[in-house]
């Protein structure tokens, strides 16, 4: 099926990079600076800006550091900061990968940190060209997906398309994660009813509630005023489009950010911070919540845009679909996928569906995407604190 | 929930059997007319793609429905035909943040 790279602890990627990580903005410069000339040859830029230590931002960090779509991990610390570097750069090493930490302090400053790590990154990219192939079956596809820049097409054409698309890959087996409960308000007792158990649907619930009360004492729903200007015009109608991402299968449990679904079906991302509202907002940007959806396993996320969002990611593509055709028309050369189509007649949302499912397949066969090819890397991770689930999460488990 | 497949070439989409609100899928300009679930609808001005209008009176209070899904409740009365937009409805949720005037957000900012 797909010709993927084995991984020493056993999973498979669909991509062989390396993976760059500042471990606070005191290191950003200098870890861009390493990453720069190789950008091209699948080296990758992300980090954690925070002096701070977190337990969540460590989580996705490490989730990230063994991913199966990373091949190699090179950590830039300044060296005073608070990451525990030390463990994560264990966790990288014990995966089996290639792993180096880097000290600015230590090392001596900027250049001679980035002297260092550039030699380290053309000494491994080498090693990279040996990684072991193996087949990768759908079974073992983790896919994730999320709406930005939404306008009231992107809930009739491409979310719905991207839900048919997630319908088929769950049927051959694969797991597909959908998330946005911010924007699940309003929608909560319609997804109860698809949930695996009654006590799942119950926390898919207790999970929307939670958002609700979380945006509204931040006194914002998540929703920008260009979403009103493309015709959406409360949470609830937002949300009512954001839904139909999620398709039509059985929703199988609960994730939290870097929690990875332990067999094939329909999942759900809580990425709304347990406890008091004390965090911010939960999504400042999109591309916070794709790095949460890789850091639980996706491989590649699908991305719906009615406005025109232009954004990739670092470690997994993002496959781009656009849900107006007039968008497309002005931005077809950031779009995989002309969704817009079904508006005007030209397509149906089945086929649609099939189109995007077929892409997946390529590329999860190495073809690039849109994003890719432009050297998009967007990529953020916030401060957040979250509770363990509770098995009435995961029943597929029992 | 059952997703439309494919639009009928009419730019005008009713979703669910039962929604008050129909939705555009070409821009519409005003004046323009429609038969959508038994009545002939009269656009009061123009509606952009994506964009929605009511198909029957709708009460000050009554929900709004898209879909088979409340979104939301009409803030004043809404006649057949009119615009449905942030002027004449609101979540029942978290109030919607726009770039307009008089929005708690914008007055802060000032």
């Amino acid at each position: 099926m797909i010709n993927a790279y084995l991984r020493p602890d056993g999973r498979k990627g669909i991509r062989n990079g390396i993976l760059v990580a500042y471990l606070v903005e005191c290191a950003h410069h200098v870890a861009r600076e390493i990453v720069y000339p190789y950008r091209s040859q699948g080296v990758q830029l992300v980090g954690f800006s925070g002096c701070y230590p977190n337990s969540h931002s460590h989580k996705v960090l490490q989730r990230l550091a063994t991913h199966p779509n990373v091949g190699a991990v090179l950590l830039v610390s300044l060296g005073c900061e608070g990451f525990n570097k030390g463990g994560l750069l264990e966790t990288a090493r014990e995966s089996g990968r290639p792993a180096k930490l880097v000290v600015i302090q230590d090392t001596g400053g900027t250049r001679k940190t980035i002297a260092e790590g550039q030699a380290w990154v053309e000494q491994t990219l080498a090693q990279l060209e040996h990684t072991p192939r193996a087949t990768m079956q759908l079974h073992e596809l983790v896919v994730g997906t999320k709406c930005g820049g939404s306008d009231a097409t992107s809930g009739l054409t491409a979310n719905p398309a991207m839900g048919r698309a997630f319908d088929f890959l769950v049927e051959q087996g694969a797991a597909c994660i959908f998330e946005e409960t911010g924007e699940l308000i309003g929608m909560e007792h319609w997804m109860a009813q698809r949930a695996a158990t009654a006590e799942l649907g119950q926390e898919l619930i207790k999970t929307v509630a939670k958002a609700a009360r979380y945006y509204a004492a931040m006194g914002h729903a998540s929703f920008a005023p260009g979403n009103a200007d493309g015709g959406l015009t409360t949470i609830e109608e937002k949300s009512l489009g954001a839904y139909a991402k999620s398709g039509q299968s059985t929703i199988s449990g609960i994730l939290k950010p870097g929690d990875a679904p332990i067999k094939g079906g329909l999942y759900l991302m809580d990425m709304i911070p347990d406890g008091d509202v004390r965090w911010g907002f939960p999504n400042i940007n999109d591309n916070v919540e794709v790095a949460e959806l890789i850091a639980c396993g996706s491989h590649l996320v699908l991305f719906s845009t009615g406005r025109g969002s232009v954004v990739g990611s670092a470690v997994s593509p993002v496959i781009k679909v656009c849900a107006n055709p007039k968008t497309y028309e002005r931005m077809a050369d950031d779009m995989d996928v002309d969704a817009g189509r079904i508006l005007e007649g030209r397509a149906s949302l089945d086929e649609v569906g099939r189109e995007i499912y077929d892409l997946i397949l390529r590329v999860a066969g190495g073809e690039q995407t849109r994003s890719e090819g432009l050297g998009h890397q967007e990529f953020q991770i916030l401060y957040k604190s979250f509770e363990p689930l509770g098995p009435a999460c995961f029943p597929s488990a029992a | 929930m059952a997703y439309f497949q494919k639009t009928d070439g009419s730019g005008v989409l009713l979703l669910a059997p039962g929604d008050n609100i129909a939705v555009a899928t070409a821009e519409l300009p005003a004046g323009t007319e429609r038969d959508i679930a038994g009545s002939r609808i009269v656009l009061a001005s123009r509606v952009e793609v994506g964009h929605k209008f009511a198909v029957r009176a709708i009460a000050k209070g009554e929900r709004i429905v898209k879909y088979g899904a409340p979104i939301g409740v009409a803030s004043r009365d809404i006649e057949p035909g009119e615009y449905v937009h942030t002027h004449n409805m609101g979540s029942d949720y978290i109030p919607t943040y726009t770039l307009e005037d008089g929005h708690r957000f914008v007055e802060e900012a000032k």
